[in-house]
């Protein structure tokens, strides 16, 4: 915590970032957060239920507003977003490091913070195109003009994947703000770091508060408040699936009549019963896009996934 | 107007007493209803079997079950037929048939292959329509006008659109290599039988997928029938295995460990429940639920081409329809005389006989359904709103319902609140555009919309804020194969039909996945 100058460093208090502010938990509870090595690296916010639940409240309030807003104008601020990322590469790739230090993985801090700033840079460009790439007019055998849109979903949950604590988030929250979603992230729980800051940079970077909010926590319990909150649309479960998941062999234990899961349930099926009692869509990258780095991470079939298909029919005549 | 109990169904009549096929029942002498002579379809096309076994691996077989359940005809309530009630084992040997099929040929068949054995069966559809019209309306209650003019078009029309898809997947989604999922499991509804059963089997076919399809509890014959279409094309034994029964036998299908990708169209409580059994077994999922559609009147728009839009968007198929418009929000300033010119196209709607080539409004499906509708407009009443029922006999036999119309209706009442699947609409008015956007988008539900308003700008507007996956402006209830239709929010979620529809049976990078051309 001292700089090589010998100056005593200012340590950041990483907060979690929602409707705009950078806040503590409601509850005051903090966790600590330790490196692959194990070394502290902050005692981070360990987020609430009813956090979860301000949260969605500010993204439902930020999303008309947001999807409103031109295509081109998403785009300019989704690059925006790459250029003060940029701006802050050191800070991020230093966070990643110390995140990583002591552990196996071989993975570049640099290279995981560059190739997040491409990707937003990457769905920047895609705010103005995915509806032509999408949509599009449909041949119905009538006098009618037909045609279908596709539209942001709403409110999205996305629970973020620990191994890759920057990327991981940007990959999926890119695709999500593209169509005009707004979005609570559930940063990964062992590394929660790069996701406060990226708060920051997402607090800097012209996108309207609450359009993103950042949680930070126990994985199990966040994950379980956000696919219970009725008023989210769509929750992606990435971050919960192991990361070379294939689909399991085994059906989990059947459901207990009175509702109750019985021991053993594990967080996914949990998350996906609870997703149930409102018919909330449950997404997650497929395997190629979970290759974070590959270009398979990045496509206009992500964006869709965060989509609802409209289709409009007018007659035609004179 | 008739008061408003004294219109209020009768209850179902005894089905044993019930032997023959009613007459038209006319009402009192004057204008409309009665002014026509009864038209009706001959039922000498359909042949039926006395007891219907189960559709696995290419051929009928009795079901390992031995369960039998009779299948009747709600217009008179006599049994039709008799058919299997699948059990878990049956479901167990049409997944493995299913299994087997995909494995051994289906998924590696090229797509022009799969695209020829559905361009015949488009064809052999087309070719007996007349008889798969009257066998719907018989064993379903639809009127026979929309059994030959709708379904079976319809349904001919999605095996001959997506018969084009299946050598074109490579083009379909850009950047992607698509592959087929495995093994579907397909549930459908009573309200479309084979036109739900066309809507399900060709998407899932064309991407490559084998089939196990339940079709309803209450309207199983077409299904039963297409199986002779599927024979006939020479479809591979084992790529379509059709599985009838009751509400059992969806619950086994949806749930067996091997199926691959569950499709299902119905009520959002089933949905829901589907969605929670499936939960954590990485099983793909689609579904189509429920509605509560607004058709929104401004004052600008045609009332004349409205007041056919809200009857056909409200009485079509007797309202038993999922995307049904039947929440009519107008516009305060005309809604005195939209009521009023629909309440006298109400008058000559001709209610009865299924099979008549008049008739408007058939049977409701079932006993049970009458009940949900009898109850839920009772309690209309009970809550204030204002009841309208044309004055028109309704055949003494059968399970029928007069059209219905709820005035005064509050948003909180049931009748505005709750899918009521029959022929009963509840009118709202509004006062602003927001006003109506707010009303109309004030349900859990997301599947359909009308906007009717000569003005192109508000109907970009509205349609831009509708929370639907389906707006209708100037028109309303159109379908098409290439056009998706599906659901937002408690409605469900996926798309069938079009491009879009094609996305809930394919892996977009299964050919890369499975390491190579197929």
């Amino acid at each position: 915590m001292s700089g090589g100058d010998g100056r005593l460093g200012v340590p950041k208090t990483y907060k979690m970032y929602v409707g705009g502010a950078f806040v503590r938990s409601e509850s005051g509870r903090t966790y600590p957060a330790r490196s692959a090595g194990g070394d502290l690296l902050a005692h981070a916010v360990a987020g609430s239920r009813k956090d979860v639940r301000d949260a969605v409240r500010a993204a439902r309030g930020a999303q008309a507003a947001w999807a409103a807003r031109t295509a081109y104008n998403r785009g300019q601020i989704l690059y925006r977003v790459a250029e003060v990322m940029d701006s802050r590469r050191a800070e991020l790739v230093g966070e990643l490091a110390r995140a990583a230090a002591g552990g196996q993985s071989a993975a570049d801090p640099a290279a995981e913070v560059d190739a997040a700033t491409d990707r937003w840079i990457w769905y920047a460009g895609w705010c103005d195109k995915y509806p032509q790439v999408l949509g599009g007019a449909n041949p119905v055998a009538g006098p009618y003009f037909n045609f279908t849109v596709p539209e942001p979903m709403g409110v999205v949950g996305l629970a973020a994947p620990d191994e890759a604590p920057l990327l991981g988030i940007v990959s999926r929250l890119a695709p999500a703000l593209v169509p005009g979603n707004a979005a609570v992230v559930l940063a990964g729980e062992r590394c929660p770091l790069a996701a406060v800051t990226l708060g920051e940079i997402l607090a800097t970077s012209d996108v309207p508060a609450g359009v993103v909010n950042i949680l930070t926590g126990r994985r199990a319990p966040l994950v379980r408040a956000l696919a219970g909150v009725g008023d989210v649309d769509c929750v992606d479960l990435t971050g919960c699936d192991p990361p070379d998941a294939d689909p399991p062999d085994a059906d989990p234990p059947g459901v207990d009549p009175a509702g109750a899961d019985p021991p053993g349930v594990d967080l996914v099926t949990e998350a996906e019963r609870l997703a149930a009692a409102t018919v909330t869509r449950v997404v997650r990258a497929a395997a190629g896009e979970r290759r974070w780095l590959a270009p398979s991470a990045q496509s206009p079939h992500a964006i869709s996934a965060f989509c609802e298909y409209k289709t409009v029919w007018h007659p035609k005549g004179r | 107007m008739s008061g408003p109990s004294d219109r209020l169904p009768a209850t179902r009549p005894d089905a044993a007493a019930a032997a023959e096929v009613p007459e038209r029942v006319t009402g009192s002498a004057g204008f409309g209803p009665d002014c026509y002579a009864p038209a009706p379809e001959g039922t000498d096309l359909v042949r039926l079997e006395d007891v219907y076994g189960l559709f696995i691996g290419g051929e009928m077989v009795p079901a390992r079950s031995e369960q039998l359940a009779p299948t009747v005809n709600p217009a008179t309530g006599e049994t039709l037929a008799t058919f299997s009630l699948g059990g878990a084992e049956d479901v167990d040997r049409a997944v493995l048939a299913a299994r087997a099929a995909y494995e051994s040929h289906w998924r590696d068949a090229p797509g022009s292959v799969r695209a020829r054995y559905l361009y015949r069966i488009a064809r052999l559809l087309q070719e007996r329509s007349r008889e798969f019209a009257v066998l719907e309306s018989l064993d379903g209650g639809k009127p026979v006008k929309e059994s030959r003019d709708v379904d079976l078009p319809l349904a001919a029309a999605h095996f001959f659109h997506h018969a084009g898809w299946a050598d074109k997947l490579d083009y379909a989604f850009t950047g992607a290599s698509p592959g087929p999922l495995g093994v579907v499991g397909q549930v459908i509804p009573w309200n479309f039988p084979l036109l739900m059963a066309a809507w399900k089997l060709a998407p899932a076919l064309a991407a490559g997928n084998t089939v196990v399809l339940k079709p309803a509890e209450t309207t199983p014959l077409t299904a039963l029938l297409l199986t002779e279409v599927l024979q006939d094309s020479d479809l591979p034994p084992g790529v379509v295995n059709i599985v009838t029964g009751d509400g059992a036998t969806g619950a086994a299908t949806v749930a067996h460990p091997g199926v691959d990708k569950v499709a299902f169209t119905g009520s959002t409580a089933v949905g829901k429940e589907i969605q929670r059994t499936l939960a954590g077994r990485g099983r793909r999922l689609t579904l189509e639920l429920g509605g509560k559609a607004a058709n929104i009147v401004f004052e600008d728009a045609a009332l004349d081409q409205v007041t056919e839009g809200i009857v056909g968007g409200i009485y079509f198929n007797g309202g038993q329809v999922c995307c049904a418009g039947s929440r009519l929000l107008v516009q305060e300033s005309v809604a005195e005389v939209v009521v009023s010119k629909l309440r006298r196209r109400m008058d000559t709607l001709l209610v009865g006989d299924p099979l008549d080539k008049n008739t408007d409004i058939g049977a409701i499906n079932s006993a049970a359904q009458l009940r949900k509708i009898s109850e839920l407009v009772e309690s209309g009443v009970q809550q204030g709103a204002e009841l309208y029922q044309p004055s028109c006999a309704l055949p003494e036999r059968g399970w029928f319902f007069p059209p219905t119309l709820f005035c005064d209706v509050s948003p909180s009442h049931r009748i505005a609140r709750e899918e009521i699947f029959g022929p009963v609409l509840s009118v709202l008015t509004f006062r602003t555009a927001d006003e109506a956007v707010e009303k109309a988008n004030n349900t859990p539900y997301g599947l359909s919309a009308g906007i009717w308003t000569e003005k192109g700008s508000r109907i970009l507007w509205m349609a831009e804020r509708m929370q639907a996956g389906v707006v209708w402006a100037n028109t309303f209830n159109r379908f098409d194969p290439a056009s998706p239709f599906g659901g937002y929010r408690e409605s469900g979620f996926g798309r069938e039909g079009g491009r879009q529809g094609l996305l809930g049976y394919l892996d977009l990078h299964g050919r890369q996945a499975a390491g190579g051309d197929r």
